[in-house]
């Protein structure tokens, strides 16, 4: 349980005081307090240095070393102290911790020792503070990594039982793990820089022949070029087959971008083939001979600063935009004016506005081609305002996005915030498992402990009732006591929500019997939980329920012979105990 | 700005209490100005409530150690309740509890309410714990206890329960609960439950006697 409520409890007991006219219940006794001590303090040696706290103040946290009976291993009678040989000044951090209630990871720890000492003291490390969660989670995966990079170095061969698909997957991932992927990691590289290298040569015009004019490589050579296209091409098509055949998730990979553009860069080949010498459709072919040069996009499998750049690219995309609108609406705005101003003037370039808008553009950007200049004074003097406003627009942007590559550049792993938004989650999911004391089925067990106990006051002995009723902590019994008062005060039970939706079911198919409204009736408050009650004391043997208990004690066993019936309460209760023990 | 603040508080209690003057002029709407309220010296709380020193000691370091700034506020109260009643919503039973606790209505509970209403409930004679109840029902303080306000403390106690219960809240359970309250508090039938009719009735059921007896040893 948390600080908070530890303090507040005797508070909220007290409060509780404010239901009793309203209840039309007697209450259930409250827990008793065996060890009722006054306050005192505790010294705690940690290796010479020593600390002292109240017990009350340990007591907060009754599932770690120090809240726990554990520490008595570490008792010293001589001295009267708790004597532990562990770092004193990570020893700071974890006593802070019960006494503020939030635990906090010095920056100059190193992470492992730290790990090692929460582990010690049995306190989980998902209730570092937010402050400084995020610190500790990345000094964590630095140091996974940094054990991982360690692992991989001596992980040369191959895992005994990885499948051919895997090895292969591996090794096209990552090409230092063989020579062989070496190797292919390279061919292919070379087979790129040579596609390229020949689609940019074929259009160079080579020497002209006496006969014949100038024409570019591609059309003297055209053999040559061609072999080297289909050479490059099949060696593209057989690497993509081949990490296709390799890939875990093949619809995850043909999904994705590195994919897509291998594909790009094959296809026009292809359909070039398919396609006849049709001069209609040749026209379309040469279009088609411009996705070649996505071929150089491939080498970003090759290089990790491309992926970077792609990457900064995407994650500025509102920088872009934003460059990008605010350029538009200047275009326009200039476009128009330059247009008006310069109507007057005749023979004129700016023929129409979307013709200006080249002008514009050309100006605010700085370039200043000189094909279309404005004539009259107007269009001058307009035309400078553009220049000078262009400098400003481009200016304002450029550097968020400059600083957004550089930052995303040197974190350069850091970038999964979707990933973290996971681990928050199961984060929080973990910490509500390990203080499941608190939670709502830590009271509905509790209830069906309780149930045994009372059955248990009946035929069993004082140490089998002491010894469930100690399975929880005073505080937790104490707060039970109150959840129990508040059940009695309203006349309803708490429930787990599964069971809530079954119920509902169940009274739903069922015509309404006289059972549901019969807390219209002013006494049936008073039926409902006091006949239970009283019926409770007096099992009758005859009944036609029974229940199991969940642990193994000897004399419980014979207990699953007695049977509880509540009156004419029988359908009800039918459901509710055997489902309430069933619950794990 | 900061003056008129300090000469206000200087009416109040000078004893324990020192208020910062706000930080800035110019933060005139951003004023946080941070009170830090100290409580009256042991002995004399010794004196006041049914608590011992050392019981004392033990109340004041828990809350000292919640509240550092020696002051509770509304929205703490309801939080803590909630950390109690996580099922169900508990805001609105804190809010009354809050006013009950808040006697001179400032709008925050000084460590002095605090432990004043914690020594009538827990060491008080039944009259004072019937008394400090009928106080928490009637929310507009005027001496009686009418039908809506029964109706709003009671419906504040069932949304505690929150949706999961067995048998299943209906929307009249609240308002049942209420009539049989009245059935039996409202001894002259007027509507109104004063305070005499509340502790005679309360004093004879036997139920409602042993239960007030209940939190004696909390501390």
């Amino acid at each position: 349980m948390a600080a908070g409520v530890a303090a507040w409890l005797p508070f909220a007991r007290a409060a509780a005081i404010g239901w009793m006219p309203v209840a039309n219940c007697p209450m259930p006794i409250a827990p008793r307090d065996h060890t009722k001590r006054l306050d005192e303090l505790i010294i705690l040696n940690v290796s010479g240095r020593r600390f002292q706290t109240w017990r009350t103040t340990l007591d907060r946290y009754p599932d770690t070393l120090l809240g726990s009976s554990e520490k008595q291993f570490f008792y010293d009678e001589e001295t009267k102290e708790y004597f532990f040989d562990r770092d004193p000044d990570s020893f700071r951090s974890i006593l802070n911790f019960y006494r503020t209630g939030k635990l906090h990871y010095p920056r100059y720890e190193c992470i492992s020792a730290y790990d090692e000492e929460l582990t010690f003291f049995g306190i989980i490390p998902e209730i570092i503070g937010d402050c400084c969660y995020e610190e500790y989670k990345d000094r964590k995966r630095e140091n996974a990594e940094r054990l991982q990079d360690d692992q991989d170095d001596n992980k040369d061969c191959k895992l005994p039982n990885m499948t051919y698909r895997e090895t292969m997957w591996r090794a096209f991932e990552n090409p230092h793990t063989s020579t062989m992927a070496l190797v292919f990691y390279y061919v292919t590289g070379f087979f790129i820089a040579i596609s390229v290298l020949t689609n940019v040569i074929e259009t160079v015009p080579c020497g002209a022949t006496p006969s014949q004019k100038d024409m570019p490589c591609g059309e003297r050579y055209t053999v040559a070029f061609f072999c080297m296209d289909t050479a490059c091409v099949l060696i593209f098509t057989v690497e993509y087959l081949m990490r296709l055949f390799a890939a875990p998730s093949r619809y995850q990979f043909m999904r994705s971008v590195m994919s897509i553009i291998d594909v790009v860069a094959i296809f026009p080949y292809y359909i070039g083939l398919v396609m006849t010498d049709n001069e209609d459709v040749s026209g379309a072919f040469v279009t088609l001979r411009v996705f070649r040069v996505f071929r150089i996009f491939k080498f970003s499998r090759h290089s990790q600063g491309l992926r970077i750049l792609g990457y900064t690219l995407k994650s500025c995309a509102s920088e872009l935009g934003f460059l990008l609108f605010s350029l538009t609406m200047a275009i326009i705005i200039f476009a128009t004016v330059m247009f008006y101003a310069e109507k007057g003037s005749s023979s004129t370039k700016f023929t129409s506005i979307p013709a200006s808008f080249w002008y514009t553009i050309v100006t605010m950007t700085t370039l200043g081609y000189g094909d279309m200049v404005p004539k009259t004074i107007a269009g001058k003097i307009f035309g400078s305002i553009c220049s000078l406003s262009g400098v400003l627009v481009i200016a304002l942007p450029v550097p968020v996005i400059v600083s957004n590559f550089s930052r995303i550049y040197h974190q350069n792993q850091r970038a999964d915030k979707r990933r973290a938004q996971k681990v928050q989650k199961a984060r929080l999911a973990r910490i509500r498992i390990a203080q499941a004391g608190s939670s709502c089925t830590g009271f509905l067990q509790s209830k069906r402990n309780d149930l045994l106990n009372d059955l248990l006051e009946l035929t069993g002995s004082e140490e089998e009732e002491l010894l469930l009723s100690k399975s929880m902590s005073l505080l937790e019994s104490q707060h039970h006591h109150l959840l129990h008062c508040l059940e009695k005060t309203t006349a309803h039970e708490f429930m787990d929500e599964q069971l809530y939706e079954q119920n509902c079911l169940e009274t739903t198919v069922q015509s309404c019997t006289s059972r549901s409204p019969s807390l219209s009736s002013q006494d049936t408050p008073i039926g409902t939980c006091c006949t239970r009650r009283v019926k409770r004391n007096s099992p009758l043997p005859n009944s036609s329920m029974h229940l199991q208990p969940s642990h193994q004690h000897g004399p419980l066993q014979q207990l699953s012979a007695l049977h509880i019936q509540c009156g004419d309460k029988l359908p009800r209760t039918t459901r509710l105990y055997p489902i309430q023990v069933a619950s794990p | 700005m900061g003056a008129v603040v300090g000469t206000l508080t200087m009416g109040e209690r000078t004893k324990g209490e020192r208020r910062r003057p706000s930080r800035d002029k110019i933060d005139d709407d951003f004023e946080l100005s941070i009170v830090c309220h100290r409580p009256e010296g042991l002995d004399k709380l010794e004196a006041q409530t049914n608590f011992s020193k050392q019981e004392l000691q033990v109340l004041y370091r828990g809350f000292k150690n919640e509240c550092p700034s020696g002051v509770v506020n509304e929205d703490t109260f309801k939080q803590i309740y909630a950390q109690f009643f996580p099922h169900g919503d508990a805001s609105t039973y804190a809010h009354y509890l809050f006013n009950a606790f808040d006697s001179a209505h400032s709008g925050s509970v000084k460590f002095e309410d605090f432990i004043m209403a914690l020594s009538t409930l827990l060491r008080g004679s039944v009259r004072e714990k019937l008394t400090w109840t009928f106080n928490l029902y009637d929310i507009n303080r005027d001496g009686y206890i009418n039908k809506e306000e029964m109706t709003d403390i009671v419906r504040a106690i069932y949304d505690m329960m929150g949706k999961y219960t067995y048998p299943a809240l209906k929307t009249d359970t609240p308002k049942q609960h209420v009539d049989a309250f009245f059935q039996k508090m409202d001894k002259n039938r007027d509507g109104v439950v004063t305070l005499d009719e509340f502790i005679l009735s309360c004093q004879e059921d036997e139920n409602i006697m042993r239960s007030l007896q209940l939190f004696k040893n909390v501390i």
